[in-house]
């Protein structure tokens, strides 16, 4: 699983990124998490609203920071 | 989309049980809502005996039960508006916001300002994404002006503190300097002070499109956010809070009335430049403008000392140099600045 977190460096972003390294960790996955701070390919992906979520190159969340529970609930149900 | 869709029926019975526990919820913060003078003057004055009207009185009930006031207010207001919010979003903004370039459009980009979900961090991707979309600078702008500026926190704190008239005085002044300063650097035509890579920016198509939330979800979505935020301010609240009961209870009834009284027109231009690096949010700040209000800083005054603290921030302006080049950039605080300028000295002739 590839995810990424798209953001430019604001603290709800390095929450987000945080709390999706605690999530993977709880479901026991394998997954790489990246920061992307460029703006381009923030909006590359259609994304306004940050912090967002990408899992293998689709937006699964946008504009808020969910607690971990959730975060390990939308990575379960990624199909992988 | 990746999550699975329960069905309907699951749905609803979701449904109910996420609406039970709220409904209790509410009927606890109307009744704390409804005790809290009487049962600050009863501790303060009663229980402690600090008389009513001594200073150390008057600064401590009002600390306590300020505090309390407060802290019910923007644990009601942010869920109610966070829950609200889970029906619009960004992208359907913007949709709604293209190819709009009259009046309709500048008004239509303040009202949607105050009601989309969106935190001042993503005021750039915001702006890329509505201007590489076509929507028109100008309106982009009044978009990007009004959200901070007619802030949802801030009309239920005025509206608790100043009266519910002042809270609509703000809404409505809020809104119409967004409109006219988005109206203003439209026909200014400064798109070429935009960076040249916003335009350049390929986006692609919106993502996450409409999913039908639960009640539950939106409520969760409601709690995380009041806790999120309130654990994010409170400092700032204690502080303002805080100052405000000092001058509430030592400062002498007209200390501010002197210089900062309705007759010395250079007192809203210097609240305005005052408020710019002073950044709070309005939590913070409601309370000691509300202080300053009561010994006497006349009322537009105070308010346009509110709007610059919530409208103009250095951070913010750190970020948008990203997209704006310092002329535009510099344009924006001015129209912004001159607008609160001269809706606060409106009041104060008028009120």
């Amino acid at each position: 699983m590839k995810i990424k977190v798209l953001g430019a460096g604001c603290a709800n972003c390095h929450t987000l990124e945080k709390r999706t390294i605690d999530a993977l960790a709880r479901i026991g996955s394998e997954g790489s998490v990246e920061m992307v701070t460029d703006y381009g390919v923030i909006l590359g992906y259609g994304v306004m609203g940050t912090p967002a979520l990408v899992v293998d190159d689709t937006v699964v969340l946008s504009g808020r920071v969910p607690k971990v529970e959730e975060l390990e609930s939308i990575l379960t149900a990624v199909p992988s | 989309m990746t999550q699975t869709v329960s069905p309907r029926r699951d749905l609803r019975h979701e449904d109910r049980s996420a609406w039970m526990p709220l409904a209790l919820v509410v009927a606890a913060w109307i009744a704390l809502y409804a005790l809290n003078r009487s049962l600050w003057d009863w501790v303060v004055h009663d229980v402690v005996g600090l008389e009513a009207g001594s200073n150390a009185g008057d600064a401590v009930q009002f600390f306590l039960y300020d505090t309390v006031k407060i802290g019910l207010l923007l644990v009601g207001v942010i869920f109610v508006v966070t829950v609200l919010r889970t029906f619009i979003s960004v992208e359907r903004t913007r949709e709604l916001l293209g190819g709009r370039r009259l009046v309709v459009g500048y008004a239509l980009a303040a009202l949607l300002g105050v009601a989309t979900p969106f935190c001042s961090c993503s005021a750039v991707p915001v702006f890329i994404g509505f201007v590489a979309a076509g929507v028109p600078l100008g309106i982009t702008m009044t978009f990007l002006i009004a959200s901070p500026l007619v802030n949802e926190v801030a009309v239920v704190l005025v509206g608790g503190s100043f009266g519910w008239h002042v809270a609509g005085l703000y809404v409505a002044t809020g809104l119409t300097i967004a409109v006219v300063a988005g109206v203003v650097i439209g026909r200014l035509g400064l798109e070429r002070w935009v960076e040249p890579f916003v335009y350049e920016t390929r986006l692609g198509a919106a993502a996450l499109a409409g999913r039908r939330r639960s009640w539950r979800e939106r409520f969760s979505i409601g709690r995380a956010e009041v806790a999120y935020i309130l654990r994010k301010i409170w400092p700032f609240v204690l502080a303002g809070v805080g100052i405000g009961a000092v001058i509430h209870g030592w400062a002498p009834e007209d200390f501010f009335a002197r210089y900062a009284g309705a007759d010395n027109p250079l007192a809203v231009p210097f609240a305005v430049v005052l408020g710019i690096p002073l950044y709070s949010n309005a939590a913070g700040a409601i309370p000691l403008v509300e202080a300053l209000h009561a010994k006497g800083v006349a009322l537009g005054t105070s308010l346009a000392f509110m709007m610059s603290i919530v409208a103009l921030s250095l951070p913010e302006m750190v970020l948008l140099r990203r997209v704006l080049r310092p002329r535009l950039l510099a344009t924006f605080a001015g129209v912004v600045a001159v607008g609160i300028i001269a809706v606060g000295s409106l009041l104060n002739v008028v009120l």
